[in-house]
């Protein structure tokens, strides 16, 4: 692809994040087309769009597969490709790749049915967290602490009736720190790094956790970019956790939003992700 | 200008942008930039359950 390339931002809404890649691409005046997930229509034969590029910010897993699949589809690439978005987005997956890579996670049972889901919370132990496999910013997520509020808890998801409430994701219940760490890498560089503290277990920033700038040490920096390398590398988020038998990492987010990380650390995240979406189309 | 759905509130359209959210200087409701020209503010979209990062 030559220099000049239209990057298409496929997305939900213009938040912070998503105003600021807007503004580093009219920077270097990269012409954006937006793209609307809840507008855009995908015929097998592409059509009526410009963009040579799409970088996804959407916050729809569902909307961001399909549309992806149909981008790649077009011969257009994303940024992040589909087989790192279905990958991340999905806790199973995700799991399963992260364990093929050697990166060290906190302990985690899969169970295909509420029984099961029972015997899964066994093995792994009280206190358990049980999480739906697609979710994002500590939804719909339960510690529990005993088999009764399991047994409860369970009824409770089968009464939701979708697919995800009826595969049961459990971990193990880390003792932590009242933080996590998150690592922001883009391609094969850490970008910037933070934690985020809260009282509450899921120190998600959407849940109102606060930000601190964080140095990565060298430790650090190599398993956030091998856990990144392992689901396939691009712009993603990885979160660990200080557990007692070192750093666990719990997720890869591959739409991260990066507000509190740009406000903790000063770093122009959207800057880097600009540059790296400029390196993926000379490619 | 356009109001907030939720308080009434004036809002002047400022540097803001289509699609943007913002939060309701009153009332504090998520508001969303429907339309730049003429500007139109509604309430944001509610957050579906496969949203996240």
């Amino acid at each position: 692809m030559s220099d000049a390339f239209t990057l298409g931002m496929f997305y939900t809404v213009i938040r912070p994040e998503e105003k600021w890649i807007l503004e580093a691409a009219a920077k270097r005046g990269i012409p954006v087309e937006r793209l609307h997930d809840e507008e855009v229509t995908f015929p097998l034969v592409r059509n009526g769009f410009k963009a040579d590029l799409v970088l996804n910010r959407s916050v729809s897993h569902s909307r961001s597969l399909y549309a992806l699949r149909f981008f790649e589809h077009y011969g257009v690439p994303t940024v992040n490709p589909y087989e790192v978005v279905a990958l991340c987005g999905d806790k199973v997956l995700a799991s399963l790749r992260l364990a093929e890579a050697g990166i060290p996670t906190p302990r985690t049972v899969v169970a295909l049915t509420p029984e099961a889901a029972l015997k899964a919370l066994d093995e792994i132990g009280y206190p358990a967290v049980l999480k739906p496999p697609v979710g994002s910013w500590g939804r719909l997520m339960a510690k529990v602490d005993d088999r009764e509020e399991a047994e409860q808890i369970i009824e409770h998801k089968t009464a939701l009736g979708s697919p995800n409430h009826s595969i049961f994701y459990v971990q193990e219940y880390v003792e932590k720190p009242e933080r996590d760490l998150r690592v922001f890498v883009v391609g094969d560089e850490v970008v910037a790094a933070m934690y985020r503290y809260s009282k509450d277990w899921r120190t998600n920033a959407a849940r109102g956790g606060t930000a601190e700038s964080l140095e990565p040490d060298s430790e650090l920096s190599e398993l956030a970019l091998k856990a990144s390398l392992a689901v396939g590398g691009g712009v993603l988020a990885v979160d660990l956790m200080e557990s007692p038998r070192g750093l666990l990492v719990h997720e890869v987010n591959p739409t991260p939003e990066f507000k509190a990380l740009t406000g903790a650390t000063g770093i122009d995240v959207a800057d880097r992700i600009v540059d790296y979406v400029v390196e993926v189309a000379k490619r | 200008m356009s109001e907030c759905p939720e308080c009434g509130k004036a809002i002047e359209r400022r540097d803001l942008i289509e699609g943007e959210i913002f939060p309701c200087p009153d009332c504090g409701v998520e508001l969303e930039v429907t339309s730049v020209e003429p500007f139109k503010i509604d309430a944001a979209p509610r957050e579906a359950e496969d949203w996240g990062e």
